[in-house]
């Protein structure tokens, strides 16, 4: 399950950040902005075009994802001990 | 130690949104430069911080950056400066990292990268405040022994909020002490991060109601949409209501000032040059001046209160088909204002091909100054009647007007998107960061430097091409036994005549062609240039185009109208924004692109216009 597949407000936890090339730097740049494993995602809102880019609530902060960016990001329900 | 003499370095960086540039004009006031790096156009500021105790500091403030694993420009110019290596800037002495203490979670992984660097650095919990006030507890003797770098809370907005990171300061840079090293990688970093959490922060569950309840309706399909088009009414209004006056007064003044320079100056060429050239031609852009500060007024408000980036996420999708992006969106709103301020603001664009693309459509948006020209065109061709059931015909033409701007700018975009060579992904991965009240020091040092900016730009180039453009029109002087107006003997009368023969095709006479030549450095001069052809004395502008509508409404055919009204919706001729397309850029190629392409734009759909309303018969 990525975070494209996701419905609002739908608390997970990342479980990984796959990389579409070798070398990807855009998942290198969601790994630093703290999509890592383990991390609490949710996802917030959505565009009003297309359902597109993705409002993505990683811990505290807030990012706009595109869908391709945010595909990259696959997640896992978060289980009961971890919330 | 020499640091009587030289004052040391302080550089601030941090991630985006965590309060560096509040906490850099707190620290240094008013006292700031505000210039580019060597051969780019990333901002650079640098100020002055005398600290109590007598130490002077030259404060750097970096490009916000989220790693130093550079992602963009400004992050690789944050990470070479910090090591030292960027040309011509000598390496920091103390490093002052900024976090946001609301935000540790992803500010505190950057301190841990700053650190591995092994350079002195002090870090400043900004915002410890609104921390506070959120219920977030942060152990902050904890954190600095654990991090083993000196912490100190701060306050950017609050006075004084900066005093304890300033005592800091000083007693790091008397004794600096590098952090030991340990290099890590990404994963140790997050992990670390991690770590420093649990073991010196208490989190409540849950934080900023204040930014989800907004966001669920600002950012609401349908409901954020309807937001958005409010604050642009309000913004469009404002620009055009509030300046008003400003641009009144701004006009008289130039006015008295022309007329006491002209009565105190002997009658000859110095006096035309001072009067016509200098004081009117300066003074025609210098009126801007109201209109751009309104503008960046309302976007610098909207830019510290954070509902910039929502406006950016709610377009993105549509901005992105279009081959430009979200972040494209004020720039080109600003644009509508005039494309100068527009260009600047593509500043905030971080990926330079979006900020390319947006800078090279900015110009067919338009500009408050083509709307003279429109009006006297349309109240020339086109009859006022009610159409469509209670439709202006005027209205509907200069609405037309405007959208075949906006639609010529969105179609340049996505054809310069298809003939791309590169078509690699260039990310959003926008943050969005709390909404806050905007604090109204910071937004005046902000007016303040866009005025500078702007008006460095009016006393260097745009001087220039006006003493230059009154050379064309003033030499050589008309005989004395001259039948025709004076314009007609000038350089510029006889460059009109040989673009006669070009632009005939486009049903444009030589005096349009005239016309088109002193339009070059404000485009509303036209219309007075205009009259100056047809040898009308008129007091002003205004009397100008009153005194124009019946000679051109009968002197010209219908067709001709239509393909100066056409010309002017790409109408290249606006040195000021060349101007500003080659500083911004710092590319000479990049400036002739823009003017070349608009030329011919221009120049195209003039024809066809002209040619089509010829065939039906307009002509």
């Amino acid at each position: 399950m990525t975070l494209t597949d996701l419905p609002l407000r739908t608390p997970v936890v990342v479980q990984s950040v796959r990389e579409t090339a070798h070398n990807d730097p855009i998942a290198r740049r969601l790994r630093e902005l703290g999509f890592v494993a383990g991390e609490p995602v949710e996802v917030m809102a959505k565009g009003p075009f297309g359902a597109e880019p993705l409002l993505v609530r990683v811990g505290y902060t807030r990012f706009a994802l595109r869908r391709s960016e945010a595909a990259r990001v696959q997640v896992a329900p978060a289980t009961e001990d971890a919330a | 130690m020499s640091t009587a003499t030289a004052p040391l370095r302080l550089a601030l960086l941090g991630n985006p949104n965590c309060g560096k540039t509040a906490l850099f004009n707190q620290l240094t006031g008013s006292r700031q430069k505000v210039a580019n790096y060597a051969g780019v156009t990333v901002e650079r500021k640098e100020g002055r911080l005398q600290s109590p105790s007598g130490r002077s500091y030259a404060v750097l403030d970096l490009p916000g950056a989220y790693s130093l694993n550079p992602a963009s420009l400004d992050e690789a110019i944050t990470r070479d400066l910090c090591r030292g290596f960027y040309p011509g800037e000598a390496a920091p002495d103390v490093l002052v990292c900024v976090v946001d203490a609301t935000n540790l979670r992803l500010h505190l992984r950057f301190v841990l990268e700053v650190r591995q660097m092994g350079r002195p650095m002090v870090v400043a919990l900004n915002m410890s405040d609104a921390a506070q006030r959120r219920g977030i507890g942060i152990d902050r003797e904890a954190l600095q022994r654990e991090l083993g770098v000196p912490v100190v809370e701060t306050v950017a907005v609050r006075r004084n909020g900066a005093r304890g990171l300033v005592e800091m300061i000083d007693r790091v840079a008397a004794h600096p002490q590098p952090p030991s090293v340990h290099l890590a990688d990404d994963a140790d970093l997050h992990a670390e991060t991690r770590r420093l959490l649990d073991a010196t922060v208490a989190m409540p569950r849950r934080t900023a109601q204040i930014d989800d309840a907004l966001d669920r309706w600002l950012l609401h399909p349908l409901f954020g949409l309807l937001t958005l088009a409010v604050v642009m009414f309000l913004i469009f209004q404002a620009v055009y209501a509030w300046a008003t006056p400003v641009m009144d007064l701004i006009e008289a003044g130039t006015g008295a000032l022309g007329e006491w320079a002209g009565g105190v100056i002997p009658e000859g060429p110095l006096n035309s040059l001072v009067v016509d050239g200098i004081i009117a031609g300066l003074g025609g852009v210098i009126v801007f001046l109201p209109q751009i500060l309104v503008l960046f007024a309302f976007i610098l408000a909207l830019e510290e209160s954070g509902y910039l980036p929502r406006a950016a996420f709610l377009l993105d999708r549509m901005m992105a088909g279009a081959g430009l992006s979200g972040r494209s969106f004020i720039p080109l709103l600003s644009s509508f204002a005039c494309a100068i301020p527009g260009i600047m603001a593509t500043r905030s664009i971080q990926d330079p091909r979006d900020r390319l693309a947006t800078i090279l459509v900015a110009p067919l948006m338009t500009c408050s100054a083509r709307l003279p020209v429109y009006a006297l065109l349309i109240g020339a061709f086109i009859p006022s009647q009610t159409v469509w059931g209670g439709f202006n015909l005027q209205g509907l033409v200069l609405f037309g007007l405007y959208m075949a701007g906006i639609l010529s700018a969105l179609a340049v975009s996505f054809v310069m998107k298809k003939w791309r060579r590169d078509k690699s992904e260039h990310p959003l991965l926008l943050e969005l960061p709390s909404y806050r009240l905007p604090n109204p020091r910071d937004l005046l040092i902000g007016l303040w430097e866009r005025a500078l900016i702007f008006l460095k730009r009016v006393g260097g180039i745009i001087f220039a091409l006006t003493v230059l453009l009154w050379v064309l029109l003033n030499f050589p002087a008309a005989p004395a036994d001259a039948t025709l107006p004076a314009i007609d003997y000038s350089l510029a009368g006889r460059i009109g005549h040989a673009l006669a023969v070009v632009f005939a095709p486009l049903g444009f006479n030589w005096q349009i062609c005239i016309a088109l030549i002193p339009g070059l450095a404000a485009r509303e001069v036209a219309v007075a240039s205009l009259a100056t052809v047809y040898a009308l004395s008129a007091a002003d502008d205004d009397a100008a185009a009153q005194a124009l509508l019946p000679l051109i409404s009968d002197g010209w055919s219908l067709a001709t109208g239509l393909s100066l009204l056409v010309w002017f919706i790409y109408a290249p001729q606006c040195l000021a924004t060349w101007a500003a397309i080659k500083r911004e850029t710092g590319s000479w190629k990049t400036m002739a692109l823009a003017a070349g392409y608009l030329f011919v734009l221009a120049y195209l759909a003039s024809l066809l216009t002209y040619q089509v309303a010829v065939a039906l018969g307009a002509g």
